[in-house]
């Protein structure tokens, strides 16, 4: 929003109250949060309102705070991948992935092709479901009840496949460091392509509901802007930078996986408002498609974990049948996967944007600390600046299409 | 895009005292005093050729129980990332274990204010000329600082009073021009 329209904002409101003087005594104070359902998780803010204009807000966090980098200094590097599921438990493989990528960084340890090949379709299904339910439940903030099927519906059918992969449907726990915990099931591909029709399918419903919506357009268009230069100052990644117009994406810039291999584009928004951020998250759904549907090709048998000692386990018959598989695998289980020491930091283009670990490696079965560099941090950090001089029912939009997940948020 | 090790060079020569070395295998820059840190930090995003536009994160770690010998006990370190050139950089400093003090850089990125209200929280470094240094994870009643290696992780603590935020309000309505 610019500086003119704020300030016309301010001064309508301030003729409303028939005072020249801005008093307190005019102002109502409502807590937003921490348990209401338009936050999607626990998140408060505290708002001065004049009218329903937000005068002054105040974010706080933590209500969700449980300690995962504390735990994780208490816990062997095998035992951290659970931890992660809980951080954005919308795209749960995807945090399993970004710390496993950092840990076998610090290792060096090279992992086999197929193990690839999955890791980028599970991100990019995660990557799918993760913003069916961003723009889904954006919309229902918005009074669009209907979206919200067309986009749970798909995203149920994606479950359905990651329960059939991995036995759980949000705390997934799939991906091992140098490999996969189990195989993919026999006519994975067929099941996968068939979702990925069922996606484009509620994709297009959602849009063709509410492109011409004028309650949408109005709603969403030219407000809650940040622009691109306030956006790289708050430290915003992924799609909500993207849509302020500024082209960023690790797997083009720094491509890991084989990213760089890939056919897709990156999408990109110009004005940085809601709409762009809902927006952005369509065109990129139909981005994944394509680097599935890629992937689903070079789908090749072989193994699904690394040869590499270090961190996996030898083979059943190994382990029973001779002296140095049983060493091996006592070994890995007892003394667990130790890492040189060191500090790392490695990122992954998550769901929300870069999503980042850094490790301090001691030596020790244990690391010495993780931080989780979550994505959300910075999306909720700008959030006072994109409330405050707007109404409360955008603020409730807003926050939405920011997709503050309280998981990572608190850690 | 600069190498790591161009980038290390050019970092050196720009501040004189100010960067002791360049120690780990993955590119973490040390520097001296915190005094210039700040000062150092805002040459880091406006100098043409490196131009670190975003501040990514900041993580504190207690080196206490370190294996390696650590010149202090604490280290906060700065991670950047210039999207203009696609180079990023760890920078670390090493704080003193009875008084850990830096000066606060949230004048130079919007997102500092927050990341370092977390490094206090879980830390207890102080941040110096920082607007509001309270916690942001944990809650107002809390003691003590919980990612110190002597916080014990099984220690609970009652805390009973709701935080009303009606102090932050407070200092926001005013620089709204409210009486």
């Amino acid at each position: 929003m610019s500086e003119v329209m704020q300030s016309q904002k301010e001064s309508n409101s301030s003729a409303l109250s028939f005072h020249t003087q801005k008093d307190r005594k005019d102002l109502v104070f409502v807590n937003f949060g921490p348990s209401h359902p338009a936050t999607h998780g626990t998140l408060r803010v505290l708002c001065a309102l004049d009218g329903e204009t937000i005068v002054a807000g105040i974010p706080e966090m933590g209500y969700l705070h449980r300690g995962f980098e504390k735990d994780c200094e208490v816990h062997p590097y095998t035992q951290c991948i659970p931890y992660t599921d809980r951080l954005n438990y919308l795209s749960a493989i995807m945090n399993n992935v970004g710390f496993c990528k950092a840990v076998e960084t610090m290792l060096n340890v090279e992992i086999p092709e197929r193990v690839i090949t999955i890791r980028v379709l599970m991100c990019e299904l995660n990557r799918i479901i993760d913003h069916l339910v961003c723009v889904g439940t954006n919309l229902v903030d918005l009074g669009a009840l209907t979206n919200f099927w067309y986009a749970f519906n798909p995203r149920e059918s994606v479950y359905n496949i990651l329960e059939k992969v991995c036995g759980a449907r949000l705390t997934s726990n799939y991906i091992r460091i140098g490999g996969l915990s189990r195989d993919l099931y026999p006519g994975f591909e067929t099941e996968v392509e068939a979702v990925l029709d069922e996606v484009m399918v509620g994709v297009e419903d959602m849009e063709k509901m509410i492109e011409n919506n004028r309650i949408f357009l109005e709603r969403t268009q030219n407000i809650g802007v940040l622009s691109a230069e306030d956006a790289i100052s708050f430290g915003w990644t992924g799609p909500t930078l993207r849509a302020s117009g500024v082209e960023s994406d690790l797997r083009k810039s720094e491509p890991y996986y084989g990213y760089e291999t890939y056919d897709f584009d990156i999408v990109l928004g110009s004005a940085g408002d809601t709409y762009d951020r809902i927006y952005v998250r369509f065109y990129e759904i139909r981005e994944s498609i394509k680097i599935i549907r890629q992937a689903l090709k070079r789908l090749k048998p072989g193994p699904i974990m690394t040869a590499d000692k270090r961190v996996a386990l030898p083979p059943k018959e190994m382990t029973y049948g001779n002296i140095e598989g049983l060493m091996n695998h006592f070994k890995n289980i007892m003394h667990g996967i130790l890492p040189p020491m060191g500090e790392i930091y490695d990122a992954t283009e998550a769901a929300n944007g870069e999503l980042g670990f850094h490790i301090v490696s001691d030596g020790g079965k244990n690391p010495y600390r993780v931080k989780c560099r979550a994505p959300s941090v910075m999306n909720y950090a700008a959030y006072q600046q994109l409330i405050e001089g707007g109404m409360i029912a955008d603020a409730i939009a807003i926050l939405g299409s920011i997709n503050v997940v309280a998981g990572e948020l608190d850690r | 895009m600069l190498t790591n090790t161009e980038l290390q060079e050019k970092i050196k020569s720009l501040l004189p005292g100010a960067v002791i070395g360049m120690t780990d295998t993955y590119g973490i820059v040390d520097v001296e005093t915190n005094q210039k840190l700040p000062q150092l930090i805002q040459i880091l995003r406006d100098d043409s050729s490196l131009k670190f536009d975003m501040l990514l994160d900041i993580v504190g770690v207690d080196y206490s129980e370190y294996p390696e010998d650590k010149p202090e006990r604490y280290g906060v370190i700065y991670h950047f990332k210039s999207l203009a050139h696609g180079h990023r950089l760890m920078v670390r400093i090493y704080l003193d274990e009875d008084e850990p003090e830096v000066g606060s850089i949230h004048d130079l990125y919007k997102n500092a204010n927050w990341l370092e209200r977390e490094v206090y929280d879980q830390y207890g470094v102080k941040f110096l000329n920082h607007p509001n240094l309270k916690r942001l994870l944990n809650h107002v009643q809390f003691v003590g600082h919980p990612l110190r290696k002597d916080y014990p992780i099984t220690r609970e603590q009652w805390l009973t009073e709701t935080d009303d935020l009606m102090d932050e309000m407070d200092v926001r309505l005013r620089e709204k021009g409210y009486r």
